[in-house]
């Protein structure tokens, strides 16, 4: 079957990228575009760790078509770290210890990111409800949240104690 | 996922065409229940007709006393909709509860209406509030359109446009989740409409969505959760399952129907 030609922007640049209809978005970041941060856990919408935002909404790419993202905005765990400057949420996710395996990390930092660039000041339960959709299954979510609680804090220019 | 064709249509006419009502054809919505349903092999599609770029299937509207509801509609917009949480707070709650993130950024009120997964939410307050479902074709009653397990009236190629609310003049929801799944293990969707008290159950039924007649006659005396005290929902015709048997989500239909006429006050 012949192949969809697909025009994209990805963490800020134009990608043009050639898709079978059966690949997923997650599939076309990881084996097309060698962008290999996105990982795959469950691959039916449940895990989280395939987190990305297309046109700024967090959605898994494990349940989304490469083909459906033509004409899209795509940002990536990769798009997240300015050249050797880690994000704020980065940064924190060290500190706190926030992961161990790191499977699930990519997938809970771009959706903190999500949550920090529409909300700047959530309470610990908005944190944990939004990322609700993001499983870990070592670390535990009380390092993650007050990972992303702490970056919250500093990237609101605040001192944290 | 076995091979198919995909088709990005630009007008409804135009997904109609594509479609053709060929059984072999689906529609393409959310995708969060068709793709992991295609990647699974549990449908062989032979063409995929993406619905994402008809403007005229999204989109919220109030108007008198009717609150409409594009079919392509996300979630997290009804959630977030302050038109909707004003005419009809409940419908926004409900919304904001399906799922995750990442499901309400994606899953549309048409592909769960279309779609009537008995564990789904959606269903509930299309019964509990007695909506209307609008096809290209014809308008359908919420008591008609769920029709079992998985199945509605929409005919093959039949193609939901939206889903029209009457404001009722109290209505509130309450579920009981999977705690990992956020499927309703039993959600109660209760309303005072102009046809009176409804109540309709989701998560529970073997068939599906359903209400509750007995219930629904207690409230006509009155507005009250004690009203509902010592009214037994039979479990025969429950679903059983790991995660709950038929008697404890009998149980939990009284439990949750309560709650929800206290919070609807």
């Amino acid at each position: 079957m012949a192949k969809h030609h697909v025009t994209t922007t990805i963490n800020g640049e134009s990608v043009e990228f050639l898709c079978d209809t059966r690949q997923t978005l997650l599939d076309v970041l990881r084996d097309e575009l060698e962008l290999t941060g996105s990982k795959e856990g469950c691959a039916s919408g449940d895990c989280g760790a395939c987190s990305v935002l297309v046109d700024g909404r967090l959605v898994c790419s494990c349940l989304v078509l490469g083909v459906e993202a033509e004409g899209k905005s795509i940002e990536t765990i990769e798009g997240m770290a300015k050249g050797d400057k880690l994000h704020p949420l980065q940064q924190k996710f060290l500190e706190h210890a926030a992961l161990q395996c790191g499977i699930c990390t990519p997938g809970f930092l771009v959706a903190a990111k999500a949550l920090l660039d529409s909300n700047p000041n959530p309470t610990e339960t908005e944190v944990r409800y939004w990322l609700a959709g993001n499983l870990c299954r070592c670390t535990g979510y009380d390092k993650i949240i007050r990972a992303v609680l702490d970056a919250a804090a500093e990237m609101r220019g605040e001192t944290h104690g | 996922m076995y091979e198919f064709a995909y088709h990005r249509p630009a007008s409804l006419a135009e997904a109609k065409t594509k479609h053709g009502g060929d059984d072999d054809r689906r529609y393409l919505a959310g995708g969060m229940t068709l793709l992991p349903t295609l990647k699974h092999r549990l449908a062989r599609p032979t063409d995929l007709v993406d619905l994402a770029r008809i403007g005229e299937l999204a989109g919220i509207s109030v108007a008198g006393n009717t609150v409409s509801i594009g079919a392509m509609t996300k979630h997290a917009a009804v959630a977030a909709s302050a038109e909707v949480a004003k005419a009809i707070p409940a419908l926004a709650h409900l919304a904001s509860l399906i799922g995750d993130r990442q499901v309400r950024n994606r899953g549309t009120i048409g592909g769960s209406v279309a779609n009537n997964d008995p564990a789904a939410d959606y269903p509930a307050a299309l019964l509990g509030l007695g909506a209307t479902v609008h096809t290209d074709k014809r308008s359908i009653a919420a008591d008609d359109f769920f029709q079992g397990m998985f199945a509605t009236a929409l005919e093959p190629g039949e193609l939901i446009t939206k889903i029209s609310f009457p404001v009722p003049q109290k209505a509130a929801y309450q579920k009981f989740p999977n705690p990992a799944s956020r499927y309703a293990m039993v959600g109660v969707f209760v309303a005072v409409t102009g046809g009176g008290p409804r109540v309709a159950v989701t998560g529970a039924g073997a068939n599906g969505v359903f209400r509750v007649t007995a219930m629904e006659e207690a409230l006509k005396g009155g507005w009250s959760a004690d009203r509902l005290k010592g009214i037994a929902v039979p479990a025969d015709g429950l679903n059983s399952d790991i995660h709950a048997s038929a008697e404890y989500r009998a149980h939990l239909i009284g439990v949750m129907a309560r709650r929800a006429v206290a919070a609807a006050g």
